[in-house]
C-alpha cells in the first residue's frame, strides 16, 4: 500500500470515465480496470468508488443498468454516456496539459528560471 | 441527460427514497461478493474472503451518506434534517420567531382578505351554472340598467343573441304566514327567471314561464333557501300551503336551492314572486307603462359562439326600433353587456378602483414586512458569522448553508401565512355573515375559496423566499479562514444606505396612518357628542308601510294617526311622531326646489335641492328638533288648507336668502305646488355623512302629501338599552290591535344610526387596522435595523465598556443610528399626516390637524414604538461583558 500514490481530488471520477470508457463494467469491474490501466499505481479504497459513480450517473455522465456478472451474479452496470465521452475527452487533454506544464516546470534547472 | 428524464428521475428518486437506498445495498453487497470470489480464487475459504473482502471496502455507512448526498434521492431526507435544525435554530430565539410570524401573518392576512373580497365581488362569476356566459344589459348612454317592463318583453322576444332573457327587480311586502305578519325583500322574477339562469328546485318546483298569463295572474312563491330554514324550521310540507303578501293570497309552490342567493351580490331574496303581480305590491304607478322604468336587471346567457360585441350590436338594433316606435318613451340608446350581480356599471368600477387601491396598499405592506424581516435574518446571519464561518470551513457546501437558512426563512413565512390565513377565513367568515343593516337581508359574498388559499401560500413562499434572500450575499462572502481568524467583520457604514431610506419611508407612512386613525378615532368619539339636529337618544323607529296591508288614499292618513294615537297611550311613551324617513337613514331623497318666481320649472332651472320630510305635527317636538322662529304644524295644516312648510336654515338662506325674508314667503315644488314657509328649524345632519355641509331640508305636513311608508318615532321617557325589547313588544301588541296584518320593523334610532354611520366607521376601522399594521412594521423595521447595528458592533461595544464608557454612552453608540431613523420618519410622517387630514375631513367628522390630543398621541405612539422596538438591543448592548468577548474573539 505504501508504494500506491494517493488520488488528486478530482481525479477518481476521470479515472472512472476512463475505465469505463473501454466497455461496460459493474463497480467491482471498474475498480479492477482502474488497477489494471494504472499498473496498480493508485491506492483507492474501494468504497470511495461508489460516490463518484452516483455522482457521475447524476451529472448524466454515465448510465446504469442491472444485469448478470461474468461471475453469474447480479450486478450493476454502467457505460458512458454520449456526455461522458465528451467529458473524458475535455478532461484528459485538460490533464495532460496540466500534467505537461507541471512536468515542465519541475524539471526545469533553477539557473535557467 | 435531459431535464425532463432529470426531473423525472429526481421525483421518482424523491417519492422512494428508501428505494434508492436499498439499491445502493444491492450495489454494495454486489461488490463484495465480487471481491469474495476474488479472494476465494486466490485461496481462501469463503467466510473469510467475505469478511475480508467487507473489510477492504471501507467505511461502508459513510460512502452510503456520501452517495445519499449526492444523489435524488436524499431531498426529503435533508428538508427533514434542514427543517428539525431551523425548528430548533427559531425555538431558541423566540422573540424574533414570534415578531417575524406575527409580521407576516399579519401582512399575509391582509393580502388574503383584501383579495377574497375581491375575487367574491369581480373574479369569481355569479353561483349559477355556467356563469362565465351570464350577462346584464344596460343602455349605453347613461349606463342606466333598469328597464321599463314593455322594453324588457322586446327585448326578450326580438334579440337573437341570448338563450334567454330573464329579469328581475327588488320588491318589498308584508308576509303573513299566520304568525305575525313580517316586513320582507323579495325578487319579482320574470317567468323564464329559474329555466334561464339553469336553477333545480331544491324542493317542489320553481316559477316557469307557463305561470304567466297576464297581470296578476300568477299567485305563486318559491322560498329561498335560507329563508324556508329559518321561518319554516325545513317544514317539507310546506309546499302548497297559502300564504297572504299584502293581503293578497300566494301558494308556496317551492323551495330554491341552498347556494342559490339571487343573482345580485349583497342582497338575498327572502323568495321569489312572479313581476306579472307587481301591481300587487306597487300600487301607485302602471307596471305595464313604457315610461316606468322598475325592472331592476335584465339578464340571460349567450348563445353559444356568439361574442358580447354581437349582442350588443343586436340590442342595439332592438333600441333603434323602439326609439322609432315610441320616440315618447324611448330615447335613442344603444346598449352594452355587464357583468351581471352588480347593478351594472353603477357603482362597480368605483369599488373595484378602492378594492385595487387595497389590494396595492395591502401588497405594499407585505413587501414592507419582507424588507424588515430581510434586515432582521441578516442581522441574525450576521450573529451566526462564526457558525457559518465553521461550518464552511468544516466542508459543509456554501448551498447547503444557504440551504438551510432558505429552509428557516420558508418556515417563518409559511407559519405566518398559515396564521394570517387561519385569521383571515375567521375575519371573511364574520364578513359573510355580517348584517350591517338589519332590515335588509343581505348576503356578502366573500368566503375564501380555493383560490384565496392559493394566493396564500404563493404570498408566503414569495415572501419567505424574498427576505430569505437578504442575508445570501453575506454568506457567500463569508472567508471561513478570515472569519475564524479574526471575527466577523465590524467594517461600519457610515453612509447613507438604501436600507436607512427604506426605513425612514416606512416609519414616515406608519407615522401617517397612525396621525390619520388618531384623528378618525377622534372624529368619531366627537360625532356620539355631535348636533344631529335630532336627539336619537332613547327612542324607537317603527316603520311601517300601510300599503303591505292593503291601505290606500285617505285610509293612509287616518290610519297613521290612530297609530300614533295608539303609541301614546303605552306607559313609558312621552311622545310619538311621524316622518316618511328619519334623517340619515338610507333613502333620503332629495327634491328640486325652485323660487317662488321662477315659471319654467325644468330641473336646470331649480334654485337648489332640498331633502324633503313628511311629518306629523308632533315629530318637531319628539324628535327634538328645535322650532327657531314661526310655527310648528296643526292637525289643521290638511289638503283643505294652504300648503305650507317648515324648513332649516340652510334651505331659508339658500333659497330665499335670509331667515327674516323666508318666514311667510314662497317657493314652487317641481309639479308646481306653491307652498308657504310658515316656520324655520335649526340645520341638521340628513344625509348618511357625519362630514356633510348643511344641507337644504323641508318638512311638510303629511296631511298634505299622503305616503304609505312612514316611521313612526317614539321617544320614551328612559333608556332603551335594556328596556327597548320591552317597549318593542308593547308597541306591537298594540299595531295588532289595530290590525293584525300589518307588518312593522323595529329598531332603536341609535341602532338605525350605526347603519347610517356605518361608511364613516368602516374608514376609521380601516384606518385602525392599518395604523396598527405600520406600527407592527415599523417596530419589526426598527428592531431589525437595531438589532443589527448592536449585533454589528458588538465587540466595539465590549472595547468601550472595557475602557470605562458609561452605559449612557455605550447606548447612544449602539442606538443613535436607529433612534435618528425613526425621529426623522416620525416627524416627516407627522406633518405628512397632518397634511392628510385635509382629506380625512371628508369622511371624518370634525377632523382638524390642530388638534393637541392628536398631536400628543402620535407623538407617544412613535416614541412607544421606538422604545418597544429598541428594548431588547439596547438590553443586549448594555449586557455585553468585554472579558467574554474578547476572548471568544
Amino acid at each position: 500500500m505504501n508504494d500506491q500514490a494517493q488520488l488528486l481530488p478530482g481525479t477518481l471520477d476521470l479515472l472512472i470515465l476512463r475505465a469505463v470508457s473501454l466497455g461496460p463494467l459493474h463497480g467491482y469491474g471498474v475498480l479492477l480496470r482502474i488497477g489494471q490501466i494504472s499498473g496498480n499505481a493508485l491506492f483507492i479504497e474501494q468504497g470511495a468508488l461508489y460516490p463518484g459513480l452516483f455522482r457521475l450517473v447524476r451529472q448524466g455522465l454515465l448510465k446504469a443498468s442491472w444485469g448478470t456478472s461474468e461471475n453469474n451474479r447480479r450486478a450493476k452496470f454502467y457505460e458512458l454516456t454520449a456526455a461522458g465521452r465528451k467529458r473524458l475527452r475535455e478532461e484528459t487533454a485538460s490533464w495532460n496539459r496540466l500534467a505537461n506544464a507541471i512536468a515542465s516546470a519541475l524539471s526545469q534547472q533553477p539557473e535557467e528560471a | 441527460m435531459n431535464p425532463l428524464s432529470w426531473l423525472r428521475l429526481r421525483i421518482s428518486a424523491l417519492l422512494r427514497p428508501s428505494q434508492v437506498s436499498a439499491e445502493v445495498d444491492d450495489e454494495i453487497r454486489s461488490h463484495i461478493q465480487h471481491r469474495a470470489d476474488d479472494l476465494v480464487r486466490s485461496g481462501l475459504d469463503r467466510p473469510q474472503a467475505e469478511r475480508r473482502a467487507r473489510v477492504e471496502f471501507g467505511a461502508r455507512q459513510k460512502y452510503k451518506e456520501e452517495i445519499h448526498e449526492t444523489s435524488a434521492g436524499n431531498f426529503v431526507e435533508v428538508l427533514v434534517k434542514d427543517l428539525r435544525y431551523s425548528l430548533r435554530v427559531l425555538l431558541k430565539s423566540p422573540g424574533f420567531t414570534i415578531a417575524a410570524v406575527l409580521t407576516l401573518a399579519l401582512a399575509i392576512g391582509a393580502n388574503a382578505v383584501v383579495f377574497a373580497v375581491l375575487n367574491g365581488l369581480f373574479l369569481r362569476p355569479l353561483n349559477v351554472p355556467d356563469g362565465q356566459s351570464l350577462y346584464a344589459i344596460q343602455r349605453g348612454n347613461d349606463n342606466y340598467i333598469i328597464q321599463s317592463y314593455p322594453d324588457y318583453l322586446d327585448l326578450r322576444d326580438r334579440n337573437r343573441s341570448f338563450d334567454a332573457l330573464a329579469a328581475y327587480t327588488i320588491l318589498q311586502g308584508g308576509l303573513d304566514t299566520g304568525k305575525d305578519p313580517s316586513h320582507v325583500y323579495f325578487y319579482g322574477v320574470s317567468g323564464n327567471y329559474f329555466n334561464a339562469l339553469g336553477i333545480q328546485p331544491y324542493l317542489g318546483r320553481l316559477i316557469q314561464p307557463s305561470d304567466e298569463r297576464g297581470s296578476n295572474s300568477a299567485p305563486y312563491i318559491v322560498l329561498s333557501y335560507a329563508f324556508w330554514h329559518g321561518q319554516f324550521q325545513d317544514d317539507r310540507a310546506i309546499v302548497g300551503r297559502v300564504v297572504r303578501l299584502n293581503k293578497h293570497p300566494y301558494t308556496i309552490v317551492g323551495v330554491a336551492p341552498p347556494d342559490f342567493h339571487g343573482t345580485l351580490l349583497f342582497f338575498s331574496p327572502d323568495f321569489y314572486a312572479p313581476m306579472v303581480n307587481e301591481q300587487q305590491f306597487f300600487a301607485w304607478a302602471d307596471p305595464n307603462a313604457r315610461g316606468n322604468r322598475w325592472v331592476f336587471e335584465v339578464l340571460g346567457h349567450l348563445k353559444a359562439g356568439v361574442t358580447p360585441t354581437q349582442a350588443a350590436a343586436d340590442l342595439s338594433s332592438i333600441g333603434y326600433y323602439l326609439h322609432q316606435a315610441y320616440p315618447k318613451d324611448d330615447d335613442q340608446s344603444t346598449f352594452s353587456l355587464v357583468r351581471p350581480g352588480l347593478h351594472g356599471n353603477f357603482f362597480a368600477p368605483a369599488m373595484r378602483a378602492f378594492l385595487a387601491g387595497l389590494m396595492v396598499l395591502a401588497g405594499l405592506i407585505l413587501l414592507a414586512a419582507c424588507a424588515n424581516l430581510g434586515t432582521l435574518f441578516a442581522a441574525r446571519a450576521a450573529d451566526r458569522g462564526r457558525e457559518v464561518a465553521l461550518r464552511l470551513a468544516l466542508g459543509s457546501s456554501r448551498t447547503r448553508i444557504l440551504r438551510q437558512l432558505m429552509t428557516e426563512a420558508i418556515l417563518i413565512s409559511l407559519t405566518g401565512g398559515a396564521a394570517g390565513l387561519v385569521g383571515s377565513v375567521m375575519l371573511l367568515h364574520r364578513l359573510s355573515g355580517w348584517r350591517p343593516f338589519p332590515q335588509f337581508p343581505m348576503n356578502i359574498p366573500v368566503s375564501p375559496d380555493t383560490n384565496v388559499y392559493l394566493v396564500a401560500l404563493l404570498l408566503a413562499l414569495v415572501s419567505g423566499f424574498l427576505f430569505g434572500i437578504v442575508p445570501v450575499r453575506q454568506v457567500l462572502k463569508t472567508n471561513p479562514y478570515e472569519i475564524v481568524k479574526a471575527g466577523s467583520n465590524a467594517r461600519l457604514g457610515h453612509r447613507i444606505s438604501v436600507r436607512d431610506v427604506l426605513l425612514v419611508v416606512q416609519i414616515a407612512i406608519c407615522a401617517v396612518l397612525v396621525t390619520a386613525s388618531l384623528v378618525a378615532v377622534r372624529g368619531l368619539a366627537r360625532s356620539t357628542h355631535a348636533n344631529f339636529g335630532f336627539d336619537p337618544q332613547n327612542v324607537m323607529l317603527v316603520y311601517t308601510d300601510l300599503q303591505m296591508a292593503g291601505y290606500s288614499d285617505d285610509k293612509v292618513p287616518a290610519m297613521q294617526r290612530r297609530m300614533i294615537d295608539a303609541m301614546q297611550t303605552i306607559p313609558g311613551v312621552t311622545s310619538v311622531g311621524l316622518v316618511s324617513i328619519p334623517p340619515m337613514q338610507m333613502g333620503w331623497a332629495p327634491s328640486d326646489v325652485f323660487t317662488d318666481s321662477t315659471t319654467d320649472l325644468r330641473p336646470a332651472n331649480a334654485a337648489a335641492t332640498a331633502i324633503e320630510y313628511y311629518i306629523s305635527p308632533e315629530y318637531l317636538g319628539t324628535a327634538r328638533t328645535t322650532l327657531l322662529m314661526g310655527r310648528n304644524f296643526s292637525p289643521h295644516d290638511d289638503l283643505n288648507a294652504p300648503l305650507v312648510a317648515v324648513v332649516n336654515r340652510e334651505f331659508a338662506r339658500k333659497i330665499l336668502g335670509s331667515e327674516a325674508k323666508a318666514m311667510g314667503g314662497h317657493f314652487r315644488m317641481p309639479d308646481g305646488k306653491r307652498i308657504e314657509i310658515v316656520g324655520i328649524v335649526e340645520d341638521g345632519k340628513y344625509t348618511a355623512n357625519l362630514a356633510e355641509d348643511p344641507q337644504p331640508a323641508m318638512f311638510l305636513p303629511f296631511l298634505q302629501h299622503p305616503r304609505s311608508e312612514a316611521s313612526l318615532v317614539v321617544r320614551a321617557n328612559r333608556e332603551l338599552g335594556r328596556e327597548g325589547p320591552e317597549l318593542a313588544s308593547a308597541i306591537r301588541s298594540k299595531l295588532r290591535d289595530l290590525d293584525p296584518g300589518l307588518p312593522a320593523f323595529l329598531q332603536t334610532w341609535n341602532q338605525e344610526m350605526n347603519g347610517a354611520l356605518f361608511a364613516s366607521r368602516m374608514a376609521t376601522m380601516s384606518l385602525g387596522v392599518l395604523g396598527i399594521m405600520g406600527a407592527m412594521l415599523s417596530i419589526t423595521g426598527i428592531f431589525g435595523m437595531a438589532a443589527y447595528s448592536v449585533s454589528k458592533r458588538l465587540r466595539e461595544l465590549g472595547i468601550r465598556v472595557a475602557l470605562g464608557a458609561k452605559r449612557t454612552e455605550v447606548l447612544k453608540a449602539a442606538l443613535s443610528r436607529p433612534v435618528k431613523l425613526l425621529a426623522i420618519g416620525s416627524v416627516t410622517g407627522l406633518l405628512l399626516g397632518l397634511l392628510a387630514t385635509r382629506v380625512l375631513a371628508f369622511i371624518v367628522y370634525q377632523a382638524t390637524p390642530r388638534d393637541p390630543l392628536v398631536l400628543a398621541g402620535v407623538v407617544l405612539a412613535m416614541l412607544l414604538l421606538g422604545l418597544v422596538a429598541t428594548w431588547l438591543p439596547a438590553q443586549r448592548a448594555l449586557s455585553v461583558n468585554p472579558m467574554m468577548l474578547l476572548r471568544e474573539e
